[in-house]
């Protein structure tokens, strides 16, 4: 039996190579100028008032996007589970399959959408609306995360809800308990997990993406994605992109561990 | 009641309109004969370019032969190593559940910079193996998280039944514990497929000169004005995704185990 | 059911990878004949990139950057990437300055003596003695405007702060050519080094940006030519090419002065296939190869035996070819060093 723990060996490698060497890289990097002597600038520069700021606009901006998708998504799963659908392959399908139409694309159309002469403003101008394009301005990135990762929210909700015994919610209304207290005290807490593993999955993401601010922000809007991209694809600064790096991992670390103290079983998982 | 059941349904609409919207967009605008965001008429004009466009084509080809050949490595991978972690216990079973968790909690950015500059480091010149390195890394742990909780549950009964009747422990895991794992097994394999197919970040750091995937390759036309043609491509293989789903969602109610 | 997805996973994935096996065999063999280009974005005739096959049997590998920046981010990393690439004045400098280029053998391109000797004595002042450098396009920045939404006649980098145009203004998204914009509105030089002047650049575009509809690169072109703003900062190349789109559309280069450059063709130090990057060089430089390249990206050529089979009606715009009066206005960009370059960024990030 102790035989099969050697089939962990190959995989541990793997990662060794290019996941903890990787990091070891950035952690390197980010302590280093570009002549190879050590520093901590790097780290502190994320207090100079363009990193900064773009920090806490990414901070701002994925946490309204984690807190608008949990809105949006927890009633539709609700609904889904009430309607008893059965073919969970198929609900999860219906969400998976933008997948396949390509990211950058589906975002991309989105500027088709909303941009000056798109289709929504022809559509509020045949009933005489005025419209401003939202195109560079925060409504759009969020609106761009929001439908980007709105399904990995939708699918653990789905999933835990489902999974959940229906007895128990039985149990609480045959002893009385209203549907918003059956809610508040049954159900919300059951799904705890499912909220926990989607929350992680819609903020990392949006904390950290480039590409939805450069394609709907007309690129007047700097995240901290757009920030470390930048150092390395134009600045070539990988000293200073690594050190920003590093602070954006601290950052998510810290919230993840946070998230995490609500779900102790560690049962979220979306899949 | 009724006006609760109306209610939610309105709501569903509403969602899926939000989802589908630019996908309609996309498809209606694939078969545009003009160039730009106004529609001037029907026309094939994009389908047949696409057909003569070698660097779409290219990038087709390059998106394909990455996904599945990451996803077929990374499931290989993952599911050796899960018979790996079912047999470690304690810290080094955390440890190495952690380890396997980074790519994940770390962000797309963070690994495909952490692995651009390793490449660099170990003077791998960029080109398919980095891709797939890349895409085989962030894969792997979605095909474990999809296989874990189905050898968690597996009988291990059955398993030593069949070596007590004298199969070697090989034979038994083929015929006894595989079957039981394939649901987790193909759910990974096709959840590491889509991620990989729909990768843009992770593949944008590690390409080498001139290899282009339709995520990089529409990144890159994002800025000159993109072509119909990409939006021709794309429909094609969303409806032929589609029409896959509904032939293997029709016989059989089996998609159920699937996720 | 179980085993069909197996074998329908099995089959599909084994037959792609045997496929994707024999692909890259090719590629591998053809690895003794190919050249790996490296250019700016819609920035060649394709058909001249199909021609250069044909002719020379070599395999174009071929990438497209959209900023010096981004392009040498890329080369730095890692010179074997690419074989020839397309920088422009001041990065030549730099990639000079760290070893980055490799001598181009003349003899190899005898069609170099097509381009304008007078290019070749600018190109010196960046690549001292023209030992790396095929000139491929020059031109100015300017502004592009929409006639039909600008009344006035422009003349000064003034209307780029002009609070009429708010959200009709597109901003060039690149370091240098921001700062350029900035300085000399400020009458300082656009290779300025001195701190206090770059912090009033700075302010100045930092004042600019609640007034800019978007910054943009490549984008500039397509969105002037659908209408959707009414000035944008451009490459004079363009201009010929949206103005038969849009023919509203007019090009000024502001009587404050503004940026000269030089695009050329450059072969890096790692490069493996030097011989074919010699030949794509001299390839680029024949008299027709040239005027097609023209008649298709609408850059104004160095090449004076492609010029000859010019319209007179171009070479005579100063939009598309600038005239003397409108050179000596203009500078062209130096590479200021590492330093300098870190502090422009810094600046830079300021800005939005």
């Amino acid at each position: 039996m102790n035989k099969k723990k050697w089939l962990s060996t190959p995989y541990l490698i793997w990662m060794i190579a290019f996941t903890v060497i990787p990091l070891l890289l950035i952690g390197y990097y980010g302590f280093t100028t570009r002549d190879g002597s050590f520093t901590i600038q790097n780290i502190t520069a994320i207090f100079s008032p363009a990193h900064s700021k773009a920090l806490l606009k990414s901070l701002y901006l994925s946490l309204l996007c984690t807190v608008v998708c949990l809105l949006l998504a927890y009633p539709l799963a609700l609904i889904l589970k009430n309607k008893n659908v059965g073919q969970g392959g198929f609900v999860i399908m219906i969400f998976i399959l933008p997948m396949w139409m390509n990211f950058l694309l589906r975002t991309y159309a989105w500027l088709n959408l909303l941009d000056d002469g798109g289709i929504i403003e022809r559509i509020f101008s045949l009933v005489n609306i005025p419209y401003q394009s939202i195109i560079g301005t925060d409504a759009a990135i969020i609106l761009g995360m929001v439908y980007n990762f709105l399904p990995f929210m939708i699918l653990p909700l789905f999933n835990v809800l489902t999974k959940m015994d229906e007895n128990v919610i039985n149990a609480a209304s045959d002893l009385g308990a209203n549907s918003f207290q059956t809610f508040i005290k049954i159900i919300l807490p059951l799904s705890l997990p499912g909220i926990v593993s989607g929350i992680t999955m819609v903020f990392v993401p949006s904390l950290t993406t480039f590409v939805i601010s450069d394609l709907l922000g007309a690129r007047k809007i700097m995240l901290i994605g757009n920030i470390i991209e930048q150092e390395f694809s134009i600045a070539d600064n990988r000293h200073l992109g690594s050190g920003l790096s590093l602070v954006l991992m601290i950052f998510i670390l810290a919230s993840m561990a946070l998230i995490n103290r609500y779900d102790k079983n560690g049962e979220g998982n979306a899949f | 009641m009724k006006f609760k059941r109306f209610f939610s349904q309105i709501y569903l609409t509403l969602i899926f309109i939000f989802l589908y919207a630019p996908i309609a967009v996309l498809i209606v605008f694939s078969f545009n004969s003009g160039k730009g965001s106004r529609f001037d008429g029907f026309s094939l004009r994009w389908y047949e370019e696409l057909f003569q466009s070698e660097m779409i084509l290219d990038a087709l080809w390059n998106t394909l032969f990455i996904a599945v050949t990451s996803a077929l490595i990374a499931t290989i991978i993952g599911l050796i190593s899960c018979i790996g972690i079912s047999a470690l216990k304690g810290k080094p079973k955390a440890v190495y559940m952690a380890l396997n968790n980074i790519p994940m909690l770390n962000s797309e950015l963070v690994t495909g910079l952490s692995l651009m500059l390793v490449f660099a480091a170990f003077g791998l010149t960029a080109g398919y193996p980095t891709i797939l390195i890349a895409h085989i890394t962030f894969n792997i742990p979605y095909v474990i998280l999809s296989i874990m909780p189905r050898l968690r549950q597996t009988n291990k009964s059955t398993y030593e039944a069949a070596i007590d009747l004298g199969a070697s422990p090989t034979y038994a895991f083929y015929k006894v514990v595989l079957p039981e794992l394939m649901p987790g097994i193909f759910s990974g394999f096709l959840l590491a497929f889509t991620m990989s197919l729909d990768d843009f970040i992770i593949t944008y750091f590690t390409r080498g000169a001139g290899i282009n995937t339709l995520s990089t390759l529409i990144y890159s036309e994002v800025r000159k004005g993109i072509k119909p043609t990409i939006n021709a491509l794309s429909t094609i293989m969303f409806v032929s995704v589609l029409l896959l789903l509904f032939f293997i969602n029709r016989p059989k109610k089996a998609t159920n185990e699937i996720l | 059911m179980r085993k069909k997805y197996l074998v329908i996973t099995a089959a599909l994935s084994l037959s792609l990878t045997f496929a994707g096996c024999s692909d890259s065999n090719s590629e591998e063999a053809n690895q003794g004949n190919v050249v790996k280009v490296y250019n700016w974005g819609d920035y060649i005739d394709e058909d001249v990139i199909a021609q250069f096959e044909e002719e020379t049997g070599i395999d174009v590998i071929y990438d497209t950057f959209s900023t010096n920046e981004e392009m040498y981010a890329k080369i730095a990393s890692d010179p074997s990437l690419y074989d020839v690439i397309c920088p422009s004045d001041y990065m030549i400098q730099k990639m000079i300055e760290n070893n980055l280029l490799s001598e181009i053998n003349w003899d190899n391109v005898p069609n170099i003596e097509n381009i304008d000797s007078l290019m070749m004595d600018r190109v010196s002042d960046f690549d001292p003695g023209n030992k790396y450098t095929v000139p491929y396009t020059y031109g100015t920045v300017g502004i592009l405007y929409n006639t039909s939404m600008v009344d006035e006649e422009i003349t000064s980098w003034d209307v780029l702060w002009d609070e009429t145009y708010k959200n009709n203004i597109i901003m060039q998204d690149s370091v240098r050519d921001a700062f350029a914009v900035a300085l000399k509105k400020l009458g300082y030089s656009l290779n300025s080094t001195n701190e206090h002047e770059l912090e009033q650049a700075k302010d100045l575009l930092h004042e600019q940006y609640p007034l800019v509809k978007a910054y943009a690169i490549d984008e500039v072109r397509d969105k002037m030519i659908n209408g959707a703003a009414a000035l944008g900062v451009i490459y004079s190349g363009e201009y010929l090419y949206c103005s038969e789109e849009n023919p509203d559309l007019a090009y000024v280069v502001p009587e404050e002065g503004s940026n000269l450059w030089i695009d050329g063709w450059v072969i890096t130090s790692g490069s493996k296939n030097k011989e074919n990057a010699e030949k794509w060089l001299d390839f680029l430089a024949r008299p027709e190869i040239a005027l097609k390249n023209f008649e298709y990206i609408t850059y104004s050529t160095p090449n004076v035996a492609a010029q000859e089979m010019i319209d007179e009606e171009y070479l005579e715009d100063p939009a598309v070819f600038p005239d003397e009066e409108i050179i000596n206005r203009c500078e062209i960009f130096q590479y200021l060093g590492q330093e300098m370059e870190d502090l422009y960024y810094e600046m830079w990030k300021l800005v939005k």
